[in-house]
């Protein structure tokens, strides 16, 4: 096998807390080439953090430490907060879960999108146009001129996330982190959302590590999935694995998600206080 | 058929209110707010005074000269047609004679105001121009020393009472170092020199085009208008410090981070732009409080303002320039309230 395009060695998270330190993240380590990688996990395992740590994003007073973060053959722990704004965007990119929050609402969808490009490329303004009218047409935006005048709030929560796309992918990056992209979402536009980015990442042969509680949803649009537990990766499995999970947690999250064909009056309720051993 | 509709008028109402429009809107709202003040200036006139006429007559007045300016004051008409013919007085610009300096009250406040306009002006801009990028750097840097520094001077600016600040000012700047002029607005020998044109004396020398006039007038305006300054620089530090601590916790800006934004562009492009709209706000108030005329730096500097001269009409129960200066200081609060919504509209997409 090839050096994979990323590789995350013990990752740890810590917070202080009012009786000392608190660990939130113990030790998450994973390879990532490029392919479709999902993380599931309760809410408050530790996802986000984890998707956050791979673009150094966190500050004070989260503490986050790695023995190993290395992306396409690059230290990022040995990268200056300089060199780093070079790997952000341009390297890789984040979707967030809510276009209401992660849009900038005074700044129009034309202005935010373009500067995602003009930050790497110092390109004419002419051409950062056409990229960007581009773009929105990638991301199936009728009429681009129209909406890159609009602001923010005069969009729908689905054609936000679209912006939200473009937005990540205009500069062409390898990795795209898309934590929770559809969660805000009407549940009639997660499906698009889903298969749009789905489309972009096959389709420019990037990365992606999509973070999300749904295991099922995860499985779908994933090669690989790795879930996680109070901070720890307790199972990675194939996406087409799942039935063969063994670890107790996989298996309670599968026996949760009901089924088409069966009959059940009450959904198995995951003990969350319990304590799994890697 | 509309006779049928269920809700004929109430169909109508809201239609007839919308349809004046944004701009008949606004007018409407700043006419009603201004009828409001006239009508508390109007019972305080009528109700503080236990007597309206002794007020002005004095209690040694003969019978003869009470009755007559009882009925020169409209006291003897029905309480509506008071409020009418006050009004009317108002808006003709009619306050009545002063007591104390036996002026008409309108002379005075042209006169007194452009004092108190031209320091609360150069207050504030010094209070906008430091005090903003101090509670931004305090709230991109929360916790460090120069967040500490930024935070005591806040203190300061609320503990420290003003008119020891004049002092001290006085005795430091003007008294020991000789940078500053002393308290008044001219030195003396320059008095009357230039003609009176907006009553703001920098602006007048400048118009004059006499230079020396200009900074003598900017010398002895300098130290007042700083300590006012202070003090809303202290305000407006703060506020944009938690609106700016505010903002950083948004999402967007953690999007702008994520897309290689500089920290600089992050924290005044995005983080800071959008919080103009509730600076507009801040600073309108700071701005409306200091145009008040703080009453205690005036007197410390002799300053010819309107917060003076309305200490001194309160004093002598000059119940005429009382109203007279509580209307136009209550007018100069709705004049930039008013300008600050439509700032506030201008400057706010999701308000448009
Ligand atoms: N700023 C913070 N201060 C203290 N604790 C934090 C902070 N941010 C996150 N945590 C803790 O870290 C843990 C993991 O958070 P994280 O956001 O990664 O969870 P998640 O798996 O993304 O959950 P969700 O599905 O709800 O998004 C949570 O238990 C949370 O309480
Ligand atoms: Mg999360």
């Amino acid at each position: 096998m090839t050096e994979p395009l990323l590789q995350l060695r013990n990752l740890r998270v810590t917070f202080p807390g009012p009786r000392g330190p608190v660990q939130v993240v113990h030790g998450v380590s994973f390879d990532l080439g490029r392919e479709r990688l999902g993380i599931v996990g309760e809410s408050g395992s530790g996802k986000s953090l984890t998707g956050r740590s791979l673009l150094r994003l966190l500050k004070h007073p989260a503490k986050v430490e790695t023995d190993r973060l290395i992306f396409d053959g690059i230290d990022l722990n040995a990268l200056s907060e300089k060199q780093m704004r070079n790997i952000r965007g341009a390297r890789i990119s984040m979707v967030m879960q809510d276009p209401k929050f992660s849009l900038n609402p005074v700044m129009t969808i034309g202005t935010q999108i373009a500067e995602a490009l003009r930050v790497h490329e110092n390109l004419p303004r002419t051409e950062v146009k056409t990229r960007v009218r581009a773009m929105l047409d990638q991301v199936r935006i009728d009429d681009p001129d129209r909406v890159m005048k609009l602001y923010p709030h005069e969009v729908s929560g689905g054609m936000g996330q679209r912006v939200m796309i473009a937005m990540m992918l205009i500069p062409q990056p390898d990795v795209l982190i898309a934590d929770e992209p559809t969660s805000a979402l009407d549940v009639s536009v997660q499906a698009q959302v889903l298969d749009l980015i789905d489309t972009m990442i096959v389709g420019n042969g990037m990365a992606l590590i999509l973070i999300s509680h749904d295991l099922e949803l995860v499985a779908r649009y994933c090669d690989r999935v790795l879930v996680m537990h109070r901070g720890r990766v307790v199972e990675e499995l194939e996406a087409g694995q799942l039935h063969a999970a063994t670890h107790p947690y996989t298996k309670g999250l599968l026996a949760a998600v009901p089924r088409m064909d069966e009959t059940r009056k009450v959904l198995p309720v995951m003990d969350r206080d319990m304590e799994y051993d890697q | 058929m509309s006779a049928l509709s269920p809700f004929p008028d109430s169909e109508r109402a809201p239609r007839l209110v919308s349809g004046l429009g944004t701009v008949g809107r606004f007018v409407l709202v700043t006419a009603m707010t201004f009828l409001g003040l006239l009508t508390i200036t109007f019972f305080i006139g009528r109700i503080v005074p236990i007597d309206p006429v002794v007020a002005v007559v004095g209690d040694r007045a003969s019978q003869e000269v009470y009755d007559a300016t009882f009925r020169q004051m409209g006291l003897d008409k029905p309480l509506i047609t008071q409020f009418a013919l006050y009004v009317r007085d108002v808006l003709t610009g009619n306050f009545g004679m002063s007591l104390s300096t036996g002026r008409p009250v309108v002379e005075d406040l042209v006169r007194f105001f452009p004092a108190t306009f031209e320091m609360a002006t150069f207050g504030i801009v010094i209070g906008v121009v430091l005090g903003v990028p101090m509670g931004v750097i305090a709230a991109a840097k929360a916790g460090s020393w120069i967040d500490q520094l930024i935070r005591v001077l806040g203190l300061l600016g609320y503990a420290v009472p003003a008119f020891w600040m004049g002092l001290v000012g006085l005795a430091v700047f003007y008294a020991g170092l000789g940078w500053v002029a002393g308290p008044g607005r001219l030195d003396i020998f320059y008095d009357g020199l230039v003609p009176t044109v907006t009553g703001i004396l920098t602006l007048d020398a400048l118009l004059a085009g006499d230079m020396q006039i200009f900074l003598n007038a900017l010398s002895h305006l300098i130290l007042p208008s700083s300590i006012l300054g202070f003090f809303s620089l202290a305000y407006i530090a703060r506020m944009t410090r938690s609106f700016m601590l505010d903002q950083l916790d948004q999402e967007f800006v953690t999007t702008a981070r994520v897309k290689g934004v500089s920290e600089r562009a992050v924290i005044w492009k995005h983080a800071f732009y959008p919080i103009r709209v509730q600076l507009v706000t801040v600073i309108g108030l700071s701005y409306a409080v200091l145009l008040e005329g703080s009453v205690m730096i005036e007197i410390v500097f002799s300053w010819p303002g309107i917060g003076n001269y309305l200490t001194t009409a309160l004093l002598t129960a000059d119940m005429n320039a009382v109203l007279g200066a509580t209307i136009l200081i209550g007018t100069v609060f709705i004049v930039i309230n008013r300008t600050s919504d439509v700032l506030y509209r201008i400057l706010d997409p999701r308000s448009r």
